[in-house]
């Protein structure tokens, strides 16, 4: 690591973030914010979670020869490298934002351009192209020294990271999770943990900091504190009305996904969890008229999000529960910090993504029972195979079990190309009609 | 007297209905949609006025449905056509259970509750595969009419298999089978079954309850009907003109609704 480039990320760190959010604070202020017709106050956290993603954007900029970056999967087991002192960074977190902010078609263009297919996940496609054009809505992205990915979630990953590991010419640190076909067995665990405990030795090569077992616990249970206080988050919108909307937590997931194992996540959701505690307490909903209650399956659509956000509201619709969001708390319980390297293995191998469709059933069924979900909006994503396969066996097998109408949406989770307009208003509105009584 | 209409504007044709009070259909029109759909909403709507020899003062309630539907501005309200489609396959058959609406762009399966009420419903996604849009490309290059397309596909003696119900591909798969001389009508056989195993795809994913009825133009091709009864393994419902259950329907909804609102 370089002496200069250590100074001048401190400086940034120290003068330039909090000058930037200062200036940020300021022109918030300016804008008085008007009473909206369909939702309820905003979040004050809401601000919070801005500075803290802009924040640790920015800083990535000045990371790379301060910190040893890495490059990591959404359903890799962070906390280990928390240990050894690395800024990590998120390309699937990144791929959302360049969904959100419009920009995964030309992204996605340039990494076909370059021979990568139409059916490859769009989040790799964004990142690819990110590579090959330099562009991200982002700015500037911290460039790795390793790139860390578990297969837990897809097999994409491990392919797209491995060419990222071509690109830049850096190590990938693979963890490799069997599938849970039924029960997950005790060759699997040794297995798994076994590559934990042997992932240490090159990773200490990489950051240049030894393996610190106080402080390896330190992170496990900072990871596991944000994830419990994520699914608590989650648990306030089992009221009615519901303090939050689904579309609001696809943005608030952001600290659970990518700084999770960092004191300031795990700060962030205890400041929400406050603020949505004391709305349910004084029965302030997110959408003023709630009258139905509907879950949301599959990775959010980046590039709809305020689109589907007014949508719903304007029929008295709230989405109070999504198999996505809920996966960053579903597992936790499994971690144990007398037997670290086996439970961290277990917590993130038994993801939904990792695990068989008959587990994927009774997780719904749960969460539409404990969350009182009237109806079910399945987006089936081009780019996620993983989670989109099974989905209309799961629709017939929800409607007889309970009844519960469904509609499909073939859409993609960021290449608004695969997305039809036309088509989705004709089946939403059909359900809004079947909704009805 | 008070009428009631419903006009379904589907990407290739509009169809508008009357009933009176006691639902009874007073007129039922059939036009291309072409390129503009509120003109065609009109002109239906006209044309249904002159056929019911009524004027348009006489309509309390009018509903839109299908494509179209958001682009008519004399409607009194717009609703999916999946909606219209239960409602009027539940009218001419009150035992559906199962509806099967294969229009021009889009395939619809809709499983119906009591009352006609839409319990679920699936629809084929974003390419034209499985639909009668596929169909009239299919025919346009065997030199067939549409119309043909039924007894044609029953005069068969053997079938073709056609791998795929893509559009594109299919299209030059027919061209190489024309290349190989098989025979027309076997090829037909083969493109109704690739549409059949498409749409029973999808009567699977909502399942069959009850009757099962089938709507829209495709309803008419009763090469693809006989094979899908012998999927369904059931006799299938056919009005004897399928194109306007969606319209029926539109027009049912619209005197629901003018009751409901007293
Ligand atoms: N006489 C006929 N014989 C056989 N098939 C026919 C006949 N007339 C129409 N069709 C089929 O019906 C299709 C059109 O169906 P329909 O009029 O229900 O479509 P639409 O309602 O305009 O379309 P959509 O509901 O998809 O928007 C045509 O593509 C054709 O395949
Ligand atoms: S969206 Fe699906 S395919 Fe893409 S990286 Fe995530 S899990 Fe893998
Ligand atoms: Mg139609």
């Amino acid at each position: 690591m370089s002496f200069a480039a250590a100074m001048r990320y401190r400086f940034m760190k120290d003068l330039g973030a909090p000058a930037l959010m200062a200036a940020r604070r300021a022109m918030r202020k300016k804008r008085p914010s008007r009473p909206d017709p369909l939702f309820g106050p905003p979040l004050k956290s809401l601000a919070r979670l801005k500075e803290i993603m802009m924040r640790h954007y920015f800083l990535a900029r000045y990371a790379p020869g301060a910190h040893p970056v890495a490059w990591v999967t959404s359903g890799a087991p962070v906390e280990l490298l928390r240990v050894f002192g690395f800024y990590t960074f998120y390309p699937e977190n990144h791929g959302a934002m360049c969904g959100a902010a419009h920009m995964a078609p030309e992204l996605c263009q340039a990494a076909e351009d370059h021979g990568y297919s139409q059916d490859l996940c769009s989040y790799a496609r964004c990142d690819l192209g990110h590579y090959f054009t330099g562009k991200s809505p982002a700015g500037q992205l911290p460039k790795p020294d390793l790139l860390f990915a578990s297969n837990n979630i897809c097999q994409t990953v491990t392919y797209w990271f491995k060419a990222l590991a071509h690109y830049y010419d850096i190590p990938l640190i693979l963890f490799d999770t069997p599938f849970n076909f039924d029960q997950i067995t005790e060759s699997d665990l040794r297995y798994m943990a076994g590559q934990l405990e042997e992932m240490i030795t090159p990773l200490q090569r990489i950051s240049g900091v030894k393996f610190d077992q106080a402080k390896f616990l330190a992170s496990l249970e900072l990871g596991r504190a944000t994830s419990e206080t994520w699914g608590q988050v989650l648990q306030t919108m089992r009221h009615r009305p519901s303090p939050l909307t689904i579309f609001d937590t696809f943005f608030h997931m952001a600290p659970v996904v990518s700084l999770r194992g960092l004191p300031v996540a795990y700060d962030y959701y205890q400041t929400l969890l406050e603020e949505l505690r004391d709305r349910v307490a004084r029965g302030i909903g997110a959408v003023k008229l709630e009258r139905k209650r509907l879950m949301w399956d599959n990775i959010a659509m980046w590039y709809k999000v305020r689109d589907f956000s007014n949508l719903f509201a304007e029929h008295g619709m709230n989405f109070v529960v999504a198999t996505y969001t809920n996966a960053w708390a579903e597992t936790i319980q499994y971690l144990d910090p007398d037997d670290p390297f086996r439970s961290l293995a277990k917590t993130y191998s038994l993801v939904i993504l990792n695990n068989n469709l008959d587990h994927r059933l009774s997780l719904m069924e749960r969460l539409i029972a404990d969350y009182q979900v009237d109806g079910l909006v399945i987006h089936s994503a081009r780019s996620c195979k993983p989670y989109s396969v099974g989905q209309y066996d799961l629709k017939r097998l929800l409607m007889e079990r309970l009844a519960i109408p469904s509609v499909v949406i073939e859409a993609d989770i960021t290449d608004s190309r695969a997305y039809s307009e036309e088509q989705t208003r004709t089946r939403l509105e059909a359900f809004f009609e079947a909704l009805e009584d | 007297m008070s009428l009631f209409a419903g006009i379904d504007i589907g990407s290739l044709s509009t169809e508008a209905v009357i009933i009176d009070q006691q639902a009874a259909m007073v007129a039922a029109v059939i036009l291309p949609t072409e390129a503009h759909s509120t003109k065609a909403a009109e002109t239906a709507l006209e044309a249904a006025l002159e056929q019911a020899g009524a004027r348009r003062p006489e309509l309390a309630r009018i509903v839109a449905t299908g494509y179209g539907r958001v682009s008519v501005p004399f409607a009194h309200k717009a609703v999916t056509e999946i909606t219209c489609h239960g409602a009027g396959a539940h009218h001419l058959f009150p035992g559906t259970g199962t509806v099967i609406d294969i229009g021009g762009q889009d395939s619809k399966v809709i499983r119906l509750g009591p009352g006609g009420k839409v319990v679920d419903f699936t629809m084929n996604d974003k390419c034209a595969a499985g639909t009668g849009r596929f169909l009239e490309v299919m025919a346009a290059k065997l030199g067939a009419g549409l119309d043909e397309l039924g007894p044609l596909s029953r005069a068969a003696r053997r079938e073709v298999a056609i791998s795929s119900v893509c559009t594109v591909f299919a299209e030059s798969e027919v061209v190489s089978l024309v290349a190989r001389n098989e025979p027309r009508e076997d090829i037909i056989r083969g493109l109704h079954r690739a549409i059949v195993n498409r749409v029973w795809s999808m009567v699977r994913a909502v399942g069959v309850e009850g009757q099962v009825t089938m709507t829209g133009g495709v309803a008419k091709n009763s090469g693809v009907v006989e094979l899908l009864e012998e999927k369904v393994g059931q006799p299938i419902n056919v009005y004897r003109e399928p194109q306007i259950v969606g319209a029926l329907g539109a027009a049912l909804l619209a005197r629901d609704q003018a009751r409901a609102l007293g």
